[in-house]
This record gives C-alpha cells, structure tokens and sequence, in this order.
C-alpha cells in the first residue's frame, strides 16, 4: 500500500508543488503547466482542498470552527480521496499531465504541526499516487509572512492555527503555526526526494529552473508516453486533418 | 495486535484505552461511563435492538447516548448528499466515514463517557473496515486509520447468514439498497446479485475481526425478543452500577 514510495507506472506524469503559504508556488506551478500545455501537452491540475464532494462539509466545518486536529486530518485526506479515485488516477492512466497544488506532503507538514501522529497520517495517505517530480519551494518564515501578510485582507483561522489555542493574536498563532510547518518540510524534504527551489528568487528564475528539472527529469518520457495534441500547420482548425 | 485487547464481557472495569493510538487531549482514566457497540451486517436488526436496549437501560435510571454512522455534526450531511449521487469512490466513501466517525467519538461519545453516560454504538470502527474490506482495499491500512477508536467494554455482534439478510430485506423493506447492495463496485449484475455478494463479503470480514476484536457473537435468527433478552442479560453482567458518575449532572 505505501504508493507514495513505489514509483507510479503510468503513462501520465504527476508534477506536485509544496511549500508553505506564501512561498510562490501555485504562481509557479501555474507558470509550468500553461509551459506545458503550450508544448501541445494534455494538463490536468488539481488543487488542495477542491474536491466538490467533500466541499460544503469542509465550510461547515470551517465557518463552525468545528475541527479538532484529527477530523481536520481526516477530512483533507477524504477530499484527496476523492480528487485521486475521480480526477489524478483516471487521467494519470490515460496520459496527462497532472499538477497538483499541494499534494499528500502539506497533511504531512501541517496534521504533525497540529499535533496529530506522524506516522499515521503517512499511513493514512498511503493510498496517494507517487509524483513524478516534487517540488519544494524553499522559504524563510519572515519572508513568506511578509508576502501573505502584505497581499491579504486577513488570516483565516485553521491557516493560523488558531484552533491550537498558541497564541490569541492571530498574527503570531499565524507565526508560530508556519513555523511549526516550515520545521516539518525541512525534515521531510530529503526523504521525500523533493526537488528543492530556492523561493527568494525571481519568478523568472524560479520558473526557469523549474523547466529545465522538468526536462532534465522526464524529457525523454514525456514524448513518449504523455498525451499530446497533433501540432498543426497554422491556418488548420483542431480536429481537421492535417 | 489487536487480540491483546480481547476481553470478556464481565470483567473488572479497566480504563478505556485506544486501540493503537492515543488521541489528542483525552485522558482515558476520565472516562468512567461504559462503550457497548452493537455491530453487524445490514438488516440484521440492530437498530430495533438498540431503540429497546436504551428504553430498557434508562429505565434503570441510566443516562444513555445513542449513536450510529453518518450522525455526526461535521459529515452526517456531506456522506448523505455523496451517496444520493452516487459518485463516491471506495477508499473517498471510507475515509467519510471514518470523519464522521472520529467527529462523533470526539464530540459525543467521549464527553458522554466522561459523564458517566452509557454509550450504545450502532456500528462501530468495524463496520467502516469491513466495507473497506469488502470492496478490496488493504486491511491493514484501515485498520491503522481507525487505531484511534476506544475499544469498547463489550461489541456484541449480531450474526446471521446472508440469505436471512435477503429474506429481511425483501419482506421488511420491500427492495434492495445500491448502496447496501454494495453497487459502486458491481458485485453482480443486478441489486440481489451484487447484495449477496457484496454481504457475504462483509460478514466474512465481521467474522474475522470476531475472533482478532473479542466481539461477543449473538444469534440473530431467532425473534427480536429473544436477542433483547439475551441482550439484556449480557448487559446486565457488565457491573453496570458500579460505574461511578463523576463529571457533570445530567439533566435529562
């Protein structure tokens, strides 16, 4: 059961970004994926936290505040459940792309940070398909503080770790909580073979590195197994023949 | 592992203790009030059991907490719109489950506990593994994900073969039900096909977990009657009184 160790053997190719919140990485991911899709690819993305599903029982809990750190575990991982039996593994089977905005390593990070057992939410996740390739957007606290506290109205209250009771100033629950998640990426990015971006440069330069990983990793693979768009002469409507 | 915590029925109360795994902020000597689970295949007649067992037991001046899947709070909602359309993938439709479960573990049944309460559990951790179980995903990952759960003081298990699961089925409620009928995964071809299949499954997995658990097996082909008196008399032998009321009062 422990998918996350045994490589994937799909024609598809799963490409996941992590980091914590403020770190730069769906603007990365978001970057590579039009990349890709651009090269004729089929891409799929997939964020956190998204599956239809599970949606309103997610909000009800949130807008109640009626988590305690196991449910919030368990109910993330029902929500990546979901988005893997119906969207990840059906298109990863049938070639595409997939990006995934976090993935099952932000439960590792976060779940531990609030206090729930490391190695059962491993457990709890086994069931999750392998990426291809992770990556880890690698990023002081201070600056990535800055960068939500700046861009955002207001923190949320399960972001924050308000639920731990660390501290009543929102700000620094906010601290203490990334911190906390911060630590356990640190721990867990070599055994988890990310790939490890250096989150303080450009975009541009992010973004570059990021493509050659991806070529350097997977070139030879993506053409021959990923789903591709015939390329047409210009002039050519999709789907005539060439 | 889990055959460390068999234990009879009648005997000394022990703290409760999880099954492999401590939760969070919950001290188990707190809990002084006694987990009795009712447990079995669909249509087996639990839930008439336990609607009589709590009459009967607040009756002797108990204060009971009943509860059973899908009631909680947080996910009761959620798994009934999942299932009305029917796009709930096996290891998604487990793990809602186990949500909803650890919701009502956490909200209700241990806060009960601690007041002293009897809890009447219709359907426990067992029954979440035994589906997950049935539609052919790993026992020892569900088993894992539910270590959380507090073994009971006693799982009575209400046992009968799947023919008189149909004979139920049909005569008491008049059709069969996709989702008892297990027909996400097609067992078979048809409703009555893929229910035989998909509960002989389940109840091969409820008799394995007998043995490794303790469940406390109960004949349920005789009469309703019959099984609540036997019941009864099982309850009875847990040394219900001696149960110390400590934490808040109950007013109702």
């Amino acid at each position: 059961m422990d998918s996350l160790i045994t490589p994937n053997r799909f024609p598809g190719k799963l490409i996941i970004v992590e980091g914590i919140d403020g770190s730069g990485k769906s603007t990365q991911l978001s970057l590579l994926s039009r990349w890709l899709r651009s090269s004729g690819y089929a891409v799929a993305f997939s964020e956190w936290n998204s599956s239809p599903l599970v949606h309103d029982t997610t909000r009800r809990g949130k807008k109640k505040e009626m988590f305690t750190p196991t449910t919030f575990s368990l109910l993330h991982a029902t929500d990546f459940a979901d988005r893997t039996e119906r969207y990840i593994l059906p298109l990863m089977r049938a070639g595409a792309i997939v990006c995934a905005d976090r993935y099952a390593y932000t439960a590792f990070a976060r779940d531990v940070a609030r206090g729930v057992d490391r190695k059962w939410v491993r457990n709890l996740y086994s069931f999750a398909i392998r990426p291809n390739l992770a990556f880890y957007f690698k990023t002081p606290l201070e600056v990535a503080i800055s960068r939500i506290l700046g861009g955002r109205d207001a923190l949320k209250y399960y972001e924050a770790g308000m639920d731990l009771g660390i501290s009543s100033d929102l700000v620094e629950s906010f601290r203490i909580f990334q911190g906390r998640i911060l630590d356990e990426y640190e721990a867990m990015a070599e055994e988890m073979g990310f790939q490890i971006i250096d989150a303080t440069q450009s975009i541009e330069d992010q973004q570059k590195q990021m493509r050659k990983i991806v070529l350097k990793q997977l070139g030879r693979s993506l053409k021959s197994s990923v789903l591709r768009a015939p390329i047409l002469p210009s002039g050519q409507m999709n789907g005539q023949p060439a | 592992m889990a055959s460390r915590h068999k234990k009879s029925p009648a005997g000394p109360a022990k703290p409760l203790t999880p099954y492999s795994l401590p939760l969070p902020n919950v001290d188990p000597a707190a809990l002084t009030g006694k987990l009795i689970v009712i447990e079995g295949a669909d249509a087996v007649g639990r839930s008439t059991q336990v609607i009589q067992l709590r009459q009967w037991l607040e009756q002797e001046g108990h204060a009971v907490l009943d509860t059973g899947m899908a009631r909680s709070a947080l996910a009761g909602k959620g798994i009934a719109r999942a299932k009305d359309g029917n796009t709930l993938g096996p290891v998604t439709m487990t793990l809602f489950y186990v949500t909803d479960f650890a919701d009502r573990l956490e909200n209700e049944i241990i806060p009960a506990l601690r007041a002293g309460f009897i809890v009447l559990t219709d359907r426990y951790t067992f029954s979440i593994m035994a589906r997950a179980i049935a539609r052919g995903e790993d026992a020892e990952w569900i088993e894992r994900v539910c270590g959380f759960g507090l073994v009971p003081h006693a799982i009575f298990y209400l046992k009968a073969r799947v023919k008189q699961l149909v004979s139920r089925v049909v005569i008491g409620r008049g059709a069969f039900d996709y989702w008892e009928s297990g027909m996400d995964c097609h067992f078979g071809h048809d409703m009555y096909e893929s229910f035989v299949k998909y509960q002989t499954q389940l109840i091969r997995a409820l008799d394995h977990m007998s043995k490794r658990y303790g469940f406390t097996e109960i004949d349920a082909t005789r009469t309703p009657e019959c099984i609540f008196q036997d019941l009864q008399k099982r309850i009875a032998a847990l040394n219900l009184q001696k149960v110390p009321a400590r934490g808040p009062k109950v007013s109702a």
